[in-house]
């Protein structure tokens, strides 16, 4: 019966002295999770290229990661996580075509760039796999851009506007071999020259079966953002665990979602219900939306002004999908918010108990 | 629904270790260690000499000054040393021999009508008993229970959420003593001169609620008494948050409970008015919880103000083997100590010996940023940039984010998934912000 202790093993400390099972690798770890499924069926539709895309921006970002924090003999923390999920991101946000070669220095970028000569991981202002995607843009415009899979079958929607206009099939490749999103930005103007009026294209791509293969994936894309539906059970899974809250997406896609039925019902498209869902599944909505504006390092911490953040990412990726130069938004509308949620964040304070006029 | 506060957390209660083991008496330690600072405000004045022998509850360090406590002999016997405290500066320790006969034990007082008692001669014996509040802040009582005029008092609020894991000392209080608890209530009623009391207990002691709210339908009690169970959710025992649940008033930004008319008494110092006032008995001796996963006999307590740890490790039948950590209180608020000769004082709620697995010890990381600590805050502070701002020395930036609001709950450190010892640098904030001030 041991009645003695030794005083020098007793720990002392300020409270507390339990503290919960969260952990910084745990929350990463359930995001690679999340972002899976997803993955996984990209592999399945798009082939052996995407996962060697995966692999290997995974890969990259890891080895980035490591070889900076060994070579400023800082603490190597790769098992946390964090690397894995930007290198995931990277290869999710480009085409299935790319090459390996480019999201191997998209990673490097990203971990070595973005992430690391900010302070690491906590200290970045911007989302680094979002921060890699404009750089590639910038830097490989071709490479991102092109290289969409040419599904087996036959695009589903070069066949569907041949018949639909009854033109030959060839004519609508530059078109349709791209993304649901260049169609509607590119298709009344290409259209035009075929007279076919506005009204019908949108007729056409603002259908429930044209949803509906957005929603499950069947389409045109970057590899992640391809299957609404599996990015949807991989942010519930989120959702549920607690590692991200609602507040982001659910105003994020709520404000497009909003926007888009103001636009349509102003510009009178015939089927407004059909028009917002379009926007709301096609393109790296959901990807954005559930996976990367949501990352806690880079948006606010209040949920106010998470909610702020959401309105603004939608706003921006609306205006720049009706009116901007690219087809699709999510990646530029995400980065504008990062740097702005320092201010938000420096402006939006919960309310102090017992201080009803804080605002001041 | 239970009422609640906006926050909060919900650690792994551990109250089942103890919440069954009734009541039991420790042995009176043969040597007792009596500081005579044990309370908020000034420290005692020793009233006895070395080589003076001591009667059981003889006053031995008297208040000094309003906000003071005086303190008594726990032990008949001989004192035979008033040391200086391990620290080598501040008031002494009273340290008393035990032998003679206990006289207090053998023989309780008649129990006197305090009805017949006027208002001051209650309080008077409160504040002659030496009662502190027994959560563990160890606030003078009589104090608290005379507000200056100005402040409209018009509801007591009895603290029995006992929201703080592992701890089951109230609970046990309110199963065995419900009556008691009664009389301690409108004992303090009557001094308030108000007829409301409202007594707040988590939900998750249903037991402890069944008790008192049967025996308050049993007893036929004329002053406005209830009994709200409240939601199960740390920290739901902390004065102002309490308050908010049950009344849904908020005590402004650096005031007291005075400010929104409410008196909070800890449901154990309660029951000790009730002893003072009834019986006469100054408070030298406290229920306590002994727990956590190192000690043998985890349990519910009698123990005699004075007693050291090590002879309380030995009562429970010694330790299972080396703890992590020794804490004094609850494990979200409480305090670790490495000495285990540490006494128990008056506002010593629990000891807890914790193994490796309960406790955290380890690095912590840079903020992810993730918010937690805000949604979780029940003040509504940014904790996360208070951290920041300290672990970068910018104190300016902390005295920015209200640093002095902090209750000292530490919900941001326990959820913290970076693991950062959030509330102790909101300490740390306050310290040096009261430094430069100075």
């Amino acid at each position: 019966m041991a009645t003695q202790t030794e005083k020098s093993l007793l720990t002392l400390s300020n409270a507390p002295h339990v503290r919960s099972d969260e952990s910084i690798s745990k929350i990463m770890w359930m995001v690679v999770a999340a972002l899976l499924p997803a993955s996984f069926y990209s592999v399945y539709i798009f082939g052996l290229k995407a996962l060697m895309l995966l692999v290997t921006s995974v890969f990259a970002a890891i080895a980035a990661e490591a070889a900076y924090q060994l070579l400023m003999k800082k603490e190597v923390r790769v098992s946390d996580g964090s690397a894995v999920i930007t290198g995931l991101l990277i290869a999710m946000n480009v085409p299935p075509g790319a090459p390996v070669w480019m999201v191997t220095i998209g990673s490097f970028f990203a971990i070595i760039f973005v992430k690391q000569l900010f302070g690491g991981l906590g200290f970045n202002v911007f989302n680094p796999a979002l921060a890699a995607r404009a750089f590639m843009i910038a830097s490989w415009p071709v490479h991102m851009t092109t290289g969409w899979h040419k599904f087996n079958e036959g695009n589903v929607l070069i066949k569907d506007l041949s018949n639909f206009s009854g033109l030959p099939q060839h004519l609508f490749d530059t078109l349709t071999q791209a993304t649901p999103l260049t169609a509607l930005k590119e298709g009344p103007k290409s259209l035009a020259e075929f007279k076919v009026g506005a009204d019908q294209f949108y007729n056409f791509i603002f259908s429930s079966d044209k949803i509906k293969s957005l929603f499950i994936g069947n389409v045109g894309g970057v590899i992640g953002e391809t299957s609404a539906a599996l990015l949807l059970i991989g942010a519930i899974y989120l959702l549920v665990k607690k590692v991200i809250t609602w507040h982001i997406p659910a105003t994020y896609i709520g404000t497009v979602g909003i926007l888009a039925f103001i636009y349509y019902l102003i510009t009178g498209v015939p089927s407004v219900q059909y028009a917002v869902l379009f926007h709301l599944v096609s393109g790296g909505l959901f990807l954005g939306a559930f996976f990367m504006a949501t990352d806690m390092v880079t948006s606010p911490i209040t949920y106010k002004g998470m909610m702020i953040f959401g309105a603004g990412c939608g706003i921006l990726t609306f205006v720049i999908r009706i009116w901007g130069g690219y087809p699709e938004g999510v990646s530029y509308s995400i980065l504008l918010m990062n740097a702005a949620t320092p201010l938000i964040d420096r402006f939006i304070k919960p309310a102090v108990f017992g201080k009803p006029d804080k605002k001041k | 629904m239970a009422s609640t506060f906006k926050g909060g957390v919900h650690p792994p209660e551990n109250k089942n270790i103890t919440e069954d083991c009734e009541f039991s008496n420790l042995s009176i330690p043969g040597t007792c260690y009596v500081p005579l600072q044990q309370h908020i405000g000034a420290p005692a004045k020793a009233v006895v000499e070395e080589g003076a022998s001591v009667q059981e509850g003889q006053l031995i360090g008297a208040a000094e000054g309003f906000v003071s406590a005086n303190i008594h002999a726990p032990v008949p016997g001989k004192v035979v040393e008033i040391a200086a405290p391990p620290s080598g500066k501040g008031p002494g320790v009273i340290v008393i021999e035990a032998e003679g006969a206990f006289t207090a034990t053998t023989k309780q007082n008649e129990p006197a009508d305090w009805a017949n008692f006027s208002k001051d001669e209650i309080l008077n014996k409160i504040r002659e008993a030496g009662i502190v509040g027994l959560g563990g802040a160890a606030f003078p009582t009589a104090v608290k229970l005379s507000p200056p005029p100005e402040k409209e008092i018009d509801t007591l609020i009895v603290n029995a959420a006992e929201c703080e894991p592992y701890l089951t000392v109230d609970d046990l209080l309110m199963r065995t003593f419900p009556k008691d608890i009664f009389e301690g209530v409108r004992i303090t009623l009557k001094v308030l001169g108000i007829q409301k009391a409202i007594v707040g207990i988590e939900d998750n002691k249903g037991k402890a609620v069944q008790s008192l709210q049967k025996t308050l339908s049993e007893m036929n009690i004329p002053e406005d008494i209830t009994v709200v169970p409240l939601k199960t959710k740390y920290p739901q025992g902390a004065e102002k948050q309490l308050i908010y649940s049950l009344t849904g008033r908020e005590v402004p930004s650096g005031g007291l409970p005075m400010d929104v008319n409410i008196v909070v008494q800890n449901v154990g110092t309660i029951f000790a008015i009730r002893e003072a006032v009834v019986f006469n008995k100054p408070l030298f001796e406290r229920y306590i919880t002994v727990s956590g996963k190192m000690i043998n006999k985890a349990g519910n307590y009698k123990v005699r103000i004075g007693t050291k740890i090590s002879d309380i490790i030995e009562e429970c039948g010694g330790l299972k083997g080396q703890p992590a950590k020794i804490v004094i209180g609850g494990p979200m608020c409480g305090m670790s100590i490495n000495d285990i000769e540490t006494p128990v004082i008056k506002g010593t709620s629990g000891i807890l010996f914790l193994s490796e697995d309960e406790v955290h010890i380890g690095d912590y990381y840079p903020c992810i940023r993730c918010g937690k600590c805000v949604a979780e805050c029940p003040v509504g502070l940014i904790p996360c940039e208070l951290g920041n701002a300290v672990e970068f020395n910018r104190i300016d930036i902390a005295a920015q984010y209200d640093p002095f609001d902090c209750i000292m709950c530490s919900s941001c450190s326990y959820g913290c998934p970076a693991k950062r010892p959030l509330s102790h640098f909101i300490k740390l904030a306050q310290e040096r912000l009261r430094q430069k001030n100075k």
